[in-house]
């Protein structure tokens, strides 16, 4: 359960967002400039709203009034940053196990995730030799092995070519059945949504303008075009 | 040309030794310092920045004889030291001392530069992942910034080896003691016949100078522009 009141202007841009949810995964979805990404970044504390609060399970990770404001590294959130952000000079098992490394927590789950993941062959490469799917592959297993309370997705999609696009939703959509870790998906692709979510946030102008349940977000959008199954 | 005679093995033997301990000494005060100018914001900051050039921009024999004023027998710190058995003034300890200080800005300056060349996002990205900052220092900043930090140490190294104004007026020229490299070079320019020795320490100083200089920008480059980790 995660709930999000905030206000802060980032770049220029007033951002006022509200939105409650209990659902698996929910999308914010939105145009680019929105400001999606920047709502992201609030809650793994990133940026410092400038008013809000918010919620997570029950725990205030932020709240402007009475001062709370936990430290990123405290929030225990599984961000998947757009562009990946895997640590070069380490290899792709030692970017796996950061997180639990970085939080002084048992290992648990490797094997599982690099099984779901299909991250075996990789383990002992450097990032600099995986192609782009595979990168943010082994991005999503590091965010889910720092044992997270929610999983932020943050495009995870953008970037890709065609079929690694394909094989990463795949892999999303199977995270999502085995696992069951709560996931907030940001973008603005229709279709990944359609395929992930369960409900959807609509941002528009740093606002949030709508709340949907998926199906209903399906049947507002025009027809898939890109080929990839929702 | 003849071997080098034994007072100036012993002369080169005590400029590798200054050299080398003046580096690892100032390397973790040289490793906070850059770590607090390239990420901190604080008030004052600039006059620390300034002063830390003042070695480099003071006439030497000023440096040595504030080195004399403060750690001298009689001096403001150099007094007190004493009375727990550490002596600086006429020691080798205090050729170290001028050396720490001459190479200092050198040192920090590399580092700094290579601490700013790390992509700051990643170290955002092992935050989300639960890492201290001195986790993230550790793990993230030092590993990506290595070949910068070495190069300092090889630039300072070189620094110090020919080191000479500051430490004659601070240590002056004892045989076996504080008699270094360039300062046996001055004391056999002035002593009849000694043009054999000037020239064999001058082409030993040559050759230590160029070999840590074309180290130094071998490895890190980030001096002359070239980026790390391409």
């Amino acid at each position: 359960m995660i709930e999000v009141a905030l206000h802060l202007e980032y770049r220029d841009l007033p951002i006022d967002v509200e939105f409650a949810a209990s659902a698996r995964c929910v999308a914010l979805f939105g145009d680019s400039g929105a400001g999606k990404t920047t709502v992201l970044n609030a809650i793994a504390g990133l940026v410092r709203p400038q008013s809000g609060r918010i919620v997570l399970d029950g725990q205030v990770l932020f709240d402007h009034a009475s001062g709370v404001d936990v430290a990123p590294a405290a929030r225990e959130v599984g961000y998947v940053f757009q562009d990946g952000r895997l640590f070069r000079h380490l290899s792709v098992r030692a970017n796996l196990l950061y997180g639990a490394h970085a939080r002084r927590r048992p290992v648990a789950g490797l094997d599982r995730i690099v099984d779901l993941l299909d991250l075996g062959s990789l383990l002992g490469r450097r990032p600099l030799d995986l192609s782009g799917g595979e990168r943010q592959r082994v991005a999503i297993g590091r965010a889910l092995l720092s044992q997270p309370r929610v999983l932020l997705l943050d495009e995870p999609l953008t970037g890709l070519h065609r079929e690694a696009r394909v094989q990463v939703l795949e892999h999303l959509r199977r995270l999502k059945q085995e696992l069951g870790i709560a996931t907030l998906l940001v973008s603005h692709q229709p279709d990944e949504v359609a395929a992930l979510a369960d409900e959807v946030v609509l941002m528009r102008a740093g606002r949030t303008v709508a709340r949907l349940d998926v199906v209903a977000f399906v049947a507002s959008q025009p027809p898939v075009r890109n080929g990839i199954p929702a | 040309m003849n071997p080098l005679s034994p007072a100036e093995w012993e002369a080169l033997s005590l400029s590798l030794r200054v050299g080398v301990l003046s580096v690892i000494v100032s390397l973790p005060f040289a490793l906070g310092l850059a770590w607090l100018l390239s990420r901190a914001r604080f008030p004052g900051r600039i006059l620390i920045e300034a002063a830390l050039f003042l070695p480099l921009t003071l006439p030497p024999v000023v440096t040595g004889y504030a080195l004399l004023v403060l750690f001298g027998r009689h001096g403001w710190i150099g007094e007190w030291l004493g009375q727990i058995g550490i002596v600086f003034a006429f020691r080798w300890t205090g050729a170290v001392l001028a050396a720490c200080v001459m190479g200092f800005p050198l040192l920090v300056l590399s580092i700094r530069v290579a601490f700013d060349m790390v992509d700051r996002r990643l170290e955002r990205a092992a935050e989300t992942l639960g890492a201290s900052t001195w986790r993230r220092f550790v793990t993230i900043v030092l590993p990506l910034s290595s070949r910068g930090i070495v190069a300092g140490g090889v630039l300072a190294f070189a620094r110090a080896f020919g080191e000479f104004g500051a430490t004659i007026t601070f240590v002056s020229s004892i045989p076996g003691e504080t008699r270094t490299l360039p300062i046996a070079i001055y004391e056999l320019i002035s002593l009849p016949g000694g043009e054999g020795g000037v020239q064999r320490l001058t082409l030993v100083a040559l050759g230590v100078a160029f070999a840590a200089t074309l180290v130094a920008a071998l490895l890190g480059g980030t001096l002359w522009g070239r980026r790390q980790h391409d």
